[in-house]
This record gives structure tokens, sequence and C-alpha cells, in this order.
């Protein structure tokens, strides 16, 4: 190969450096190093040959776009239904299990709640969450560091979550990739526990960003912390304005109330969108009989 | 590490493309990122390469073209630059931008052979 232009295809060098190689086209390109201006045409001439053996293809397609068609399956299946799905993310250990066991523990007689655990490995998880009483499947992700959309619409097949009920996604505890990847849910609920630090939503700015509530956990330690929970606020408020917060201890039950007419004021507003679009396709499809019954008539009384 | 999802996605799509184009081989692929996307150029040169193995891309060359981050400042109502997630407008110091162009990821073009 030709190591100032790169020609490889049956060339010739001579002691002045010039060269010729054969195209599959069968012309002969012949240019010396030595004579810039040769050398620039020459190269013209190359291009234009190495264009003929490949090509541009232009496609303007989203990453994403794979995982997000799944997504909004999902999020159609859950807007049906009238099931509250929320997507709880977090670094490992902030207690999105516990958190889990407790309110599934105070809501699992009044509302149908499900349950998809996702880890790297084991099903421990959704152990824990069927022994405190929902249903659940265990996802285990391997060397993927997140959920995706298909993964979760092959674990809804499994599940199938009744109508009106709450679906938790537990995701993989990781503060970074969960928040690129929609899962078709109403809202990403991040929890944060005090034992983390105060500066971890400017840290991960992505997920406290996407997320619509922040649980601030493990607040029955706070006495024994040094951790400012004015700067927690702050921080994640900087990040997104609009996150609302709500401070709980899953071991105590401390905030538990708020965090469960939180859960029961989301799945009401599910259900009323719910009924409104069901009022809205009733009202459609009275508008087209009427239309349909019209021109009905209007072809009868031609006929006549 | 969500990278090699999506070098996983872009593989995917190359896949696709080939069925409609006919194209056997991929010498080069052009990505569109941008600077708010959460994507780390770096991390995504190093799993492109692992992802195209055994492919008809093994061995592609990637162009990351790097779309420039921008924002809505509300009380300035224009348009600024955002390099990043967290970041004050340039002229009058709000922080609550709100982020409205650099959030693509896009496979824009691939040259094939």
């Amino acid at each position: 190969m030709c190591t100032t232009c790169g020609c490889q295809s049956g060339e010739i060098h001579n002691d002045n450096d010039e060269h010729e190689h054969v195209g599959p086209d069968g012309l002969v390109y012949r240019h010396t190093h030595h004579s810039p201006h040769g050398h620039a045409r020459d190269h013209e001439q190359h291009r234009k040959h190495a264009h003929e053996s490949t090509r541009l293809v232009q496609i303007e397609r989203d990453i994403l776009a794979k995982n997000n068609a799944f997504a909004a399956a999902n999020r159609q299946r859950f807007e049906q239904d009238g099931v509250l799905a929320l997507n709880l993310v977090s670094s490992p250990g902030s207690g999105k299990t516990a958190l889990l066991v407790r309110t599934i523990a105070a809501l699992h007689d009044k509302t149908p709640l499900a349950v998809i655990e996702g880890d790297q490995q084991t099903s421990l998880d959704a152990e824990r969450i069927r022994s405190a009483g929902a249903q659940a499947v265990q996802i285990n992700t391997g060397k993927s560091c997140h959920l995706d959309a298909q993964r979760v619409q092959e674990a809804l097949g499994e599940l199938n979550p009744l109508p009106e009920s709450i679906m938790f996604i537990e995701n993989v505890g990781n503060l970074v990739c969960p928040a690129a990847f929609d899962l078709g849910e109403a809202a990403k609920v991040v929890i944060l526990s005090v034992t983390e630090g105060e500066d971890k939503p400017l840290k991960y700015p992505d997920m406290f960003r996407a997320a619509r509530l922040m649980l601030l956990n493990k607040c029955d330690l706070l006495p024994h912390l040094q951790f400012d929970v004015q700067q927690v606020l702050g921080n994640a408020r900087r990040v997104n304005p609009a996150i609302e917060v709500l401070q709980i201890s899953a071991t105590t039950g401390e905030g538990m109330a708020a965090w469960l007419d939180w859960l029961r004021r989301e799945l009401t507003a599910v259900l009323a969108k719910r009924n409104e679009s069901i009022a809205a396709l009733k009202r459609r499809v009275a508008e087209l009989e009427a239309q349909l019954e019209t021109q009905l008539r209007a072809q009868q009384t031609a006929a006549e | 590490m969500h990278e090699m999802s999506l070098a996983e996605g872009v593989l995917q799509i190359i896949e696709e493309t080939a069925e409609v184009e006919g194209f056997q081989a991929v010498r080069k692929v052009t990505l569109e990122i941008g600077q708010l996307a959460a994507v780390e150029p770096e991390a995504m040169r190093f799993c492109f390469d692992a992802a195209m193995r055994g492919s008809l891309a093994e061995g592609a060359e990637l162009e990351i073209v790097e779309v420039p981050g921008s924002g809505w400042c509300v009380e300035c109502a224009t348009t600024v630059p955002m390099p990043e997630i967290i970041a004050a407008c340039p002229y009058c110091g709000n922080c609550q931008l709100q982020a409205t162009g650099g959030m693509e990821m896009k496979v824009t073009s691939l040259e094939v052979e």
C-alpha cells in the first residue's frame, strides 16, 4: 500500500515515487508524490474510483427507536387497563425493596399490586416481594446495567397486571443508565437515601431530571448523620425545578402516609384519564353513528 | 455502561438497513450524539468496536458528530448554549434552563460497499 495516498490495488512504484495502479474498471491511474499539482488531480480521480465501490447511505435513525416503540406499546397497555406504572430508580442499597415491602403491606388488601424486579443476578428480591403479598416477576439483566422496554413487555405477558392496579418496576440499582431507557411508565421515582450524600443530584443530574418524585429514604438515620436535608433539596431542584420530594423511612414507617397518598392520587389520575378517553371514544362512536344515519337516510330519499 | 446497549442498537439499525439497501460491508458509521444525551463518546467508541465484531460492520470507522446542547431561558426569553445538564444562562445567570436541543442519538449515515 502507498503510505502517502493509501492506494492499494496493482500499484507500481518507480524511483521518482511515481506510481500507477489499475482500478477494477480497468483504468490506469498514475501519479507522483513529487508534484503537488498532479497529485491533487490524481487524487480526485482516485476518490472518484473509490466512490464506485463504496456509497453513502443516509438514514437518520434514532438509536433508541426500538426501545421507544416497546415503551409506547407498554404505556398504551397501562393506560387502557388503568394501571399506574412506576419506574423506581436509585443507586444500589438505597432501600427500594424495603420500601416496596412496606408499601405492599400497607396497600395490598385495597389495591392490586404487581412488581417487576430488575437485577443483574438472583431472584432474591422477587421472593421478598412475593412473601410480602404481591405478584412479582424477576428479570435478570445479566451483563446489562438497566431494564429495557422489551424485557418489561415480556414480563408483563407473564404478570398480566390487573386493571386498576399499581405496577412497580424496580430497576437495576444504577443512577446513570436507566435514565435513558423509557419503559412506558407513568413516572420515574428516584429513591435517595440520606447515607449517600447531598451532592448525588448534581453528580447524576440525568436521573434526577428524569424523575417526577424523589423519595428521601432512611430519614430515621438523620440524627446520627451529618446530612443537610435543605442542601439536598436545593440540589435536586437545581437539576429539576419541578421535582416533588417526600421524606420517608421504610424501616420506621415515617412519611409513609404521604407516599401512599401520592400513590392513590396518581392512580386516581390514571383512572380519570382512562375514563376520559373511554368517554371521548363513546362520543366519537355516537357522532359516527349519527353521521351514518344521516347518510343512509339521504341514500334512501335519493332511491325513492 | 449503557453505551453497550446503544452500540447494539446501532448494529441492529445497520443490519435492517443492509436488508433494504443490499450491502455486504460497512466502512464507516456516522452518529449524531447530542451534548445532553448522556452518552460518553469514548465509551461509545469502545462499545462500538466490541458490538460490531463478527458483523458486517466489523472494523468500520466510527465518526461521532457532537450536536451542541441548547436551552430556553425563561428570564431572557431566548435560546442559549447549554453544554451541560446543569448550566446557567450566560446572560442572566439563571440556572433553570429548559433543554431544547442536543438530546439526540442518531445514526445519520453509513458508508457501505
